[in-house]
């Protein structure tokens, strides 16, 4: 088979400095990368914030005066990290419907 | 053009000389280069300088291995160096020694001019170290008709401060007075 | 009106750098280049030079600062020398990509191993593909002259382009000569006020040092390389306007006494000067030898250096670093390269000198035009001059 061209752009198209806006990360959902979810069982949850700051992509959300933590499902990647760190096995990784 | 080369140790201004004398002969509107031997520069080792003047500008930038004048700021540098290396045969010979032209003669078996002065002793005098390059340069000045006293005011002052430049300055016109070819001073 | 002064031309490179008005000064001492950097400080210190001065703990430091430090929109200056300039080596390459114009004055010295100290070219041409454009100086006036213009150019919307104004170290950095430092009204008339083409501004944020993956490096690389190439016009057109104020000519590429040359020698940096001397008294005894001289490396001017060696029967390219592993030095293989379509190709020596301090004189010339006249065939690799036979 014949390589496509891989190129998306030509050199003088480019910004000067190859520049970008900044903040492009934010309009890329990685959560359509996911094949398990985070769900949480509140009654374990001891609002310890392990998965807070164990998340390697940041995407829980402090819930406040809930005292829970609540993950940006537009964003979660599925690792599962949150749920090995989590002392009280209250989050559980579970497959997503397809 | 002129060509000089400078002989002293780390630490007693031979390299000031040469850009002491360039910077004068600058200033009087003349072209000059001034230039050390490049290296780890360290206090007591033998150095050299060179200097050019020239009264239309200069492109040589090769190192002088012909000198018309060497100079030579502290006499123990002749036992371990050939100060009269490549000097021309019509070229000066100009060596602070408290020795004469003569003892000089014999001793190194020097064949061109020269000229010698105690600069050490002025320099002991006058500036109260044995720094002998301000002295050498009243000397070289006047044998060789490079300069007077009154065109080294500025760079003096320029390169000593007016604490140094003053005491500099009679160490200079000591030995421009003093000195003469073929002479002891 | 300039000042006529008697000033070691590592001094007079920061003076000039006072006239341009730099903003930051980052950099880190190492001989032949400290007297430079060493000379901006106390400017700094003493107040003459309203610059932020960063005293980096590595040359690696000094040029991400210096990156840094023009996407923020400021004048930057920094200085190196060989070790240097290899220890600057992972943000040389950047800085062209980044288009910051950062101005770095090379003090050129050779690289280590063995260590040496001394004079010669193999720190810039380790890095002569890394996109920066390359002026060489031949004397302590062009050092000034070429510093100011680096400014100008680099600084120039059309380029945005790092420049390093190489200076041979010590037979030119620790030389004191007679220079024309330009005054600052002077200065003004030619050098504009630095007007960044990106700017980081915390008002209007950049992604500045982007990843490029497969689908857009090509392009990146592109981008650069056409800018740099497009900088000769710039290049020609400032030294155009650097005559217009302050009087003094630079071409791209100089010739000294070619017209009927059958040998002419290429040769860039300080060496040309004595080289000039050399062909002088060649001439004189009959000789018909000449000289072209390199003032720009990068981007690399073919046609100017094709139209001076066009007619030409034998070149002769000084190389003063030694490629390992090839036939020919940098400046020998372009030479070559350049030459090979030409209609009357000349037969092309390379021969390499003056490595690590070695000095260069009259007589290596005289020896160069002696062994091309001499030569029969042609030259299959360098050959070394000043070398035990």
């Amino acid at each position: 088979m014949k390589k496509p061209i891989e190129a998306i752009v030509k050199a003088g198209d480019l910004p000067v400095g190859f520049t970008a806006q900044p903040g492009s990360t934010v309009a890329f959902k990685t959560g359509d990368w996911r094949s398990v979810r985070p769900v949480l069982d509140r009654e374990k949850c001891i609002y310890c914030g392990f998965c807070y700051y164990y998340c390697p992509d940041g995407v829980y959300q402090d819930m406040g005066a809930e005292k829970w933590y609540k993950p940006d499902l537009d964003y979660c990647k599925g690792c599962g990290v949150c749920a090995h760190e989590c002392p009280k096995k209250a989050i559980t990784m579970t497959l997503e419907e397809v | 053009m002129i060509e000089i080369r400078f002989h002293g140790r780390g630490g007693q201004g031979a390299v000031t000389s040469a850009e002491l004398m360039a910077q004068t002969a600058i200033g009087m509107g003349k072209f000059a280069q001034a230039f050390p031997s490049f290296g780890p520069e360290r206090r007591g080792a033998p150095v050299t300088a060179f200097l050019r003047i020239s009264e239309t500008p200069i492109k040589l930038r090769e190192k002088v291995y012909e000198p018309d004048v060497v100079v030579v700021l502290d006499a123990t540098v002749m036992n371990v160096t050939k100060v009269d290396q490549g000097l021309k045969a019509d070229g000066v010979l100009l060596v602070n020694s408290h020795h004469g032209v003569e003892a000089l003669r014999r001793q190194y078996a020097f064949t061109q001019k020269m000229s010698v002065i105690d600069a050490l002793g002025i320099a002991l005098e006058v500036l109260k170290v044995p720094i002998t390059n301000t002295v050498m340069l009243g000397a070289f000045a006047k044998v060789m008709g490079q300069a007077t006293p009154d065109d080294v005011v500025e760079p003096f002052n320029h390169r000593f401060g007016p604490s140094l430049a003053p005491k500099n300055l009679e160490a200079f016109r000591r030995a421009y007075e003093a000195a003469n070819l073929e002479g002891r001073a | 009106m300039s000042k006529r002064v008697g000033i070691e031309v590592s001094l007079a490179v920061a003076e000039a750098v006072k006239l341009a008005d730099a903003d930051v000064v980052a950099a880190y001492p190492i001989t032949p280049q400290t007297h430079i950097v060493e000379h901006l400080s106390e400017l700094v210190a003493d107040g003459e030079l309203d610059a932020a001065y960063i005293p980096v703990e590595s040359e690696h430091s000094a040029m991400s600062s210096c990156i840094g430090s023009s996407a923020a929109g400021a004048r930057t200056f920094t200085a190196t020398s060989s070790q240097g300039l290899a220890l600057m080596n992972e943000m040389i390459f950047i800085a062209p990509v980044l288009r910051t114009p950062v101005i770095l004055a090379i003090a050129n010295r050779a690289l280590s191993a063995p260590i040496n100290i001394w004079n010669d070219h193999s720190d810039i041409m380790s890095v002569r593909d890394a996109g920066w454009i390359c002026l060489f100086a031949e004397n302590g006036q062009e050092a000034v002259d070429m510093t100011l213009a680096a400014f100008r150019i680099g600084e120039d919307p059309q380029v945005s382009l790092p420049v390093s104004v190489n200076i041979d170290g010590f037979t030119l950095s620790h030389f004191i000569e007679p220079i024309l430092l330009p005054d600052k009204a002077e200065v003004d008339r030619f050098l504009p006020p630095f007007k960044p083409v990106i700017k980081l501004d915390i008002a209007q944020p950049i992604s500045v040092g982007l990843l490029a993956p497969p689908e857009s490096y090509t392009e990146a690389r592109k981008a650069t390389d056409d800018a740099l190439l497009a900088s000769k016009a710039v290049v020609k057109k400032a030294f155009d306007e650097y005559e217009a104020v302050f009087g003094r000519r630079y071409q791209v590429v100089e010739s000294y006494r070619v017209e009927d040359a059958e040998t002419v020698i290429v040769a860039m940096g300080s060496i040309a000067e004595t080289a000039s001397i050399a062909i002088d008294e060649m001439r004189e005894a009959g000789q018909k030898v000449g000289l072209v001289r390199l003032r720009l490396w990068r981007p690399f001017p073919a046609e100017e250096l094709a139209a001076a060696l066009s007619a030409a029967k034998n070149v002769a390219v000084i190389d003063r670093h030694m490629v390992l592993g090839v036939d020919n030095g940098p400046l020998g293989l372009e030479v070559k390269s350049l030459l090979y379509d030409a209609p009357n190709r000349p037969r092309v020596f390379n021969y390499v000198l003056g490595l690590g301090g070695r000095d260069v004189t009259r007589d290596d010339f005289r020896d160069i035009a002696a062994r091309v006249s001499s030569s029969q065939g042609v030259q299959t690799r360098y050959e070394i001059v000043g070398v035990l036979a």
